[in-house]
């Protein structure tokens, strides 16, 4: 089980108080689609996805990302039981979306860009730190349950 | 070979006439030791790797940070024909330092990071796009004499 420091801990919550989530969550989706373009196999029924402006511009990809967005705010409330706190959606990815846990990695990563191009400087290397830690074990807490 | 688009090309060339490789170097590399922080076995005779701090303001991280994009501003002026560009030092990575190859994809979202980062809302989804797949094929070259 992944164990966060006081430090990491402040880094993650303090940058996360200061996120529009519903804002953030349809960038994070977006720019998901866009930049790893296969992942839009997984959206059949969202419409059009022909562009990264009709991407990014979609509402369902903004509502989807924000659900995706809300879920992660839940795991900062609880970061020392990720995998508990996973453990649904894992199983509903797996079982049901039959979504590849590649793709947790890949969100995490976009995750990590947004934050750096909405912080700038503030986004130091020791915050970077925290935070990719936190969403490799957000991505493995959802790989958890899969068979 | 990653077939770079004439969009692709203009975004990676266009961000990186305003990158200080100086700067971003030390910062890269800097971060790489920070985040992924095995990644500092590679650099035991660099002195002292002992924190954040020491890491990012350590001279020889700095150097070897500029000497890596230096490199990759080749790559940039090769994006047609990266494996070429890359073949020595691939087989160099392989044969003499021993370096995993998954390593390689560490620096690329560190620099996409930092490129992020020193950019902000400039770094669109678009232009990630075209630097992940940047990284992407110069990680797959740097890969491609491994043996």
């Amino acid at each position: 089980m992944v164990h966060f420091t006081a430090e990491e801990k402040a880094a993650i919550t303090s940058l996360w108080g200061k996120m529009n989530v519903e804002e953030a969550g349809g960038e994070a989706l977006g720019r998901l689609l866009v930049v790893y373009p296969w992942t839009q196999r997984f959206f059949d029924n969202f419409g059009n996805l022909s562009s990264p402006s009709a991407i990014l511009g979609n509402p369902k990809v903004k509502a989807h990302g924000k659900k995706v967005l809300t879920s992660f705010g839940d795991a900062i409330k609880n970061m020392d039981n990720l995998k508990t706190t996973f453990a649904k959606l894992s199983e509903l990815h797996c079982d049901k979306l039959h979504v590849d846990p590649e793709n947790f990695r890949l969100l995490g990563n976009v995750m990590v860009i947004i934050l750096a191009t909405h912080f700038g400087k503030e986004f130091t290397p020791e915050v970077q730190a925290a935070w990719q830690k936190l969403v490799s074990a957000v991505a493995i807490a959802l790989g958890h349950k899969y068979h | 070979m990653s077939n770079f688009t004439a969009e692709d090309k203009a975004a990676i060339t266009g961000l990186w006439a305003k990158v200080n490789v100086e700067d971003a170097g030390g910062e890269t590399l800097g971060r790489l030791l920070v985040v992924y922080p095995w990644t500092q076995r590679f650099f035991d005779s660099f002195g002292s790797l002992s924190s954040p701090s020491a890491i990012m303001g350590n001279p020889k991280v700095k150097a070897h940070g500029v000497k890596v994009l230096t490199s990759l501003g080749e790559a940039i002026k090769n994006l047609d024909d990266l494996k070429g560009t890359f073949g020595q030092l691939s087989e160099l990575h392989c044969d003499k330092l021993h370096v995993d190859p998954e390593n390689f994809r560490l620096l690329g979202n560190v620099l996409v990071t930092v490129l992020a980062v020193l950019h902000g809302k400039e770094f669109t989804p678009e232009v990630q796009a075209s630097w992940q797949k940047m990284v992407a094929g110069v990680a797959s070259a740097l890969g491609s004499r491994y043996h």
